[in-house]
């Protein structure tokens, strides 16, 4: 298989991410490196539950007085448009449309950033308050699953970046669009982990 | 590049190795790094045998002794029969199946470095300190209590190899189910690659729980965290759950490959198919489904109450069923044969008892009501050696045996072959057998000497004797294999005589991209319905002689490992040394750097020509 070949858009296949072993074989590995990920969170997830308002006694700090949804919504809808971004991206990549991709992207990003950016001034202002890493086991659980979502966040994002750059003069090619596929699947990933802690973690835990 | 080696010197073979991506040498690496492993792992097994041969002994200290006893089960465990089984897993399926190589030979290498540099790292403990000292299991209120720096060897040691297990795992699953050849279909596969690939997708669930349990662990003891610590509202039970929700089908990772390989024996040296062939694929399956729903019956005295103990009791009696249809399909398949009794068949043949008398004390500590009498007992550790030992290493000795001339292209001994065995099946029982009644008397596990008024004298110097068996048998085994690969004597495919399986129908010594052409799968056992029929030329092949594709080697893997390797005494001096964080993000520096350096640059591996293909008659 010629992985340099030059493809139209007439001659370019439906799943460009899957026509070479290769492809095949890193969409189906992804896909199962998703699930491990999958059980990872699961795990995080259940041990904020277990820990979720323990601390020292005498604890000031709880879910109730500490979160505000205002600004957790606003990054949970600047995530979400970003993983539609990311679709619209994948939706040029079939067409043949490397602009329309990499534009799409560039887009992605920057929500990204936006999300990440947040992420670090809700942390910032939360530490400022005396609810520091080390506080409490429940400050531990929060910051461990939120932090952990927010690394994979910015391995996301440099992941992304790298593949708008290097591909920028290059094109699509067999040998890349596998690379961007799954550099989405995994965005997807990361928005639908956000969906979860969006619900368990804030609305659970200033309505629930 | 020429598919004809040359003479190469160490430096080159030293390089080859470093940076191979073949799954055939993987293999090698796998074997001997396991192996040597295996031997440290043994040697502390005996100090502990000696340390208790005699009442009130002092041959080692209390606090050296729970070192020891630490690092013989996660050394064992971790770093001795799992990469071994990786190496079987690695040398023998891809050739199953009819695949060129796995399905990421990169990470196949990568994988392969992080076990290496973490069990190293573990037990360069013994050198910096002192080693981890709260047993394999590390509950996490004695680990956070421990002092020194044992514990966060454990924790960064295993974290490292951890990941290397769960990449090749990936790498397993994808192999098996993309790249099988034309006519391997599913309930075709043989039970080896059946059980490789169940055990795979046990990893893939298994490992990410302890991931995060040893993070917690590093989190809490070097960064200040408090998720164990009940005074800051932690909760040391987590701790538990995570490690059994691991921890559980740690042990069907490690027995269904065992499983695999005496079923593979069967079959070949009795000369038949293996009975109820389908129904060890779905007795495989369900043991590996069940396996996730019974990580509670190492809590059963916890206090989780009576309708959770009752549960988790159940549900690990349930096991019991798809392991007992294996063994009765494995008696039937023996059944009614034309058994020849060589070393590997001699294991399997050994294992039957064996493992059903593992599998029995297994039943009895499923009763949670028992259990509370046998918990932490002698009971317990005579329970799992003989699982562990009378399953999984009797497999392994056998599968050395067994697959020593297709991956070597030479033949153990089998007269020394056989005084292996002897002495190590008649070294396990005299040992562990004898452990039962301890337990049933008393003896609590990890206690590191008895009083001589107690009773225990006699069993125990009856146990440090039958430890000193097993240790003759493997050192035969050692001589064994230096003998074989000083006299090299060459003895071709299909050494058995018997092989049914594809990976006997390869010419030996196996050329680097394996079939030259891609065999044409025709049933069950397909080598051995070619050779009914009188195949002369081995395989049926489904494709013409082509250009074959082949990825290029790489340094990149081992230089990923080193950075994480450095990283790792970063975090270890945390809080502690002033270039401790600078040393952490230095190590993990190089890690990115180098995972960005492969993603940036192009690899698309080579074409070995045709022309070049039809001259090779197969060599390295």
């Amino acid at each position: 298989m010629d992985f340099n070949k030059k493809y139209t858009p007439q001659t370019w296949p439906d799943h460009p991410e899957q026509v070479t072993l290769e492809g095949k074989n890193k969409f189906l590995g992804f896909w199962l490196f998703l699930g491990g990920e999958t059980v990872l969170f699961a795990s995080l997830f259940a041990t904020y539950l277990a820990l979720k308002n323990k601390g020292p006694s005498g604890m000031e700090f709880s879910t109730n007085t500490l979160f505000e949804l205002p600004l957790v919504f606003v990054m949970t809808m600047i995530l979400l448009t970003s993983s539609l971004t990311s679709v619209y991206a994948m939706y040029h990549m079939k067409n043949h449309n490397f602009r329309g991709m990499q534009t799409w992207l560039a887009i992605t990003v920057l929500l990204g950033l936006a999300f990440l950016g947040l992420e670090i001034y809700e942390f910032n202002h939360y530490v400022h308050l005396g609810f520091t890493y080390g506080q409490s086991a429940f400050s531990s659980a929060f910051f461990t699953l939120v932090g952990t979502h927010g690394l994979h966040v910015v391995v996301g994002l440099v992941w992304i970046i790298l593949l708008i750059l290097r591909n920028a003069k290059r094109g699509f090619s067999l040998y890349n669009a596998p690379k961007y596929y799954t550099a989405s699947l995994y965005w997807h990933f990361i928005d639908v982990v956000w969906v979860f802690i969006f619900t368990v973690v804030y609305l659970m835990g200033v309505v629930g | 590049m020429s598919s004809i080696a040359k003479k190469k010197g160490f430096g080159s073979t030293l390089w080859d190795y470093l940076t191979t991506v073949d799954h055939k040498k993987i293999a090698v690496m796998y074997l001997a790094a396991g192996g040597l492993f295996f031997v440290i792992g043994g040697i502390e097994a005996m100090l502990i045998r000696i340390q208790l041969a005699k009442p009130d002994n002092d041959f080692v200290s209390a606090g050296l002794f729970n070192e020891i006893i630490t690092m013989h089960g996660t050394t064992m465990i971790f770093l001795a029969a799992m990469p071994i089984l990786f190496g079987f897993m690695n040398a023998v399926m891809p050739l199953q199946i009819g695949a060129r190589d796995v399905a990421f030979p990169f990470l196949n290498s990568l994988g392969f470095w992080l076990f290496l540099f973490g069990g190293i790292f573990l037990n360069l403990s013994w050198f910096m300190g002192g080693a981890p000292d709260a047993g394999w299991t590390s509950y996490a209120s004695l680990s956070l209590a421990s002092p020194g720096h044992g514990i966060d060897f454990y924790a960064l040691g295993l974290q490292i190899a951890g990941a290397g297990t769960y990449i090749g795992g990936i790498n397993f699953l994808v192999t098996i189910i993309n790249m099988r050849a034309p006519g391997m279909t599913y309930m075709r596969m043989p039970l080896f690659t059946w059980t490789t690939f169940v055990a795979s997708a046990l990893i893939l669930f298994a490992f990410p729980p302890l991931t995060v349990g040893i993070f917690f662990l590093i989190l809490d003891r070097m960064f200040g965290a408090n998720f164990f610590d009940h005074t800051m509202g932690g909760n040391t039970i987590i701790w538990e759950h995570l490690f059994w929700i691991f921890g559980h089908p740690e042990v069907y990772i490690l027995i269904l490959p065992a499983f695999g390989i005496f079923s593979e024996i069967f079959a070949l040296f009795a000369r038949k198919r293996l009975f109820g062939y389908s129904s060890m694929v779905f007795a495989t399956v369900l043991i590996g489904f069940l396996g996730f729903m019974v990580w509670a019956h190492h809590m059963f005295t916890v206090g989780l109450g009576p309708t959770a103990n009752a549960i988790f009791a159940v549900a690990t009696m349930a096991i019991a069923v798809p392991t007992g249809m294996k063994i009765f399909n494995w008696l039937l398949t023996i059944w009614g044969g034309s058994i020849k009794v060589t070393t590997p068949m001699l294991y399997a043949l050994a294992f039957i008892p064996s493992f059903v008398a593992g599998g029995v004390t297994g039943i009895m500590q499923a009763a949670a009501p028992l259990d509370y009498q046998l918990h932490d007992s002698y009971f317990i550790v005579a329970h799992f050696h003989y699982v562990i030992v009378g399953g999984v290493v009797l497999a392994i000795l056998a599968a050395v045996h067994l697959y020593w001339p297709l991956m070597f292209n030479q033949m153990l001994s089998e007269k020394l072959g056989k005084w292996t065995f002897w002495f190590f099946f008649i070294g396990f029982h005299l040992t562990f057998f004898i452990q039962h009644f301890l337990g049933l008397m008393g003896m609590p596990r990890r206690v590191f000497t008895f009083g001589a008024n107690q009773g225990w004298d006699l069993f125990n110097l009856i146990s440090s004797i039958g430890a000193a068996f097993m240790a003759v048998g493997v050192v035969i085994l050692v001589v064994n294999i230096i003998i074989t690969v000083v006299k090299n004597v060459p003895v071709g495919n299909d050494p058995w005589e018997d092989g049914r399986t594809l990976e006997w129908a390869i010419p030996q010594p196996v050329p680097f991209y394996n079939f030259k052409q891609t065999p044409l799968v025709r049933g069950l056992d397909t080598f051995w319905i070619e050779k009914m029929e009188g195949n002369k030329e081995g395989m049926t092949y489904a494709e013409p002689l082509s250009d074959i594709h082949m990825p290029n080697g790489s340094i990149i893997p081992i230089v990923m490992t080193i950075g994480l390797f450095i990283g790792a005494f970063g975090a270890l001096y945390n809080g502690e040394k002033d270039w401790a964080i600078p040393v952490l993000v230095l190590g993990l520096a190089i890690t990115f750097g180098a995972m960005a350096v492969r993603s940036l640059k192009d690899d698309h591996g080579f074409h070995i020509h045709k022309e070049d293909l039809m001259n090779d008659e197969g060599g390295k």
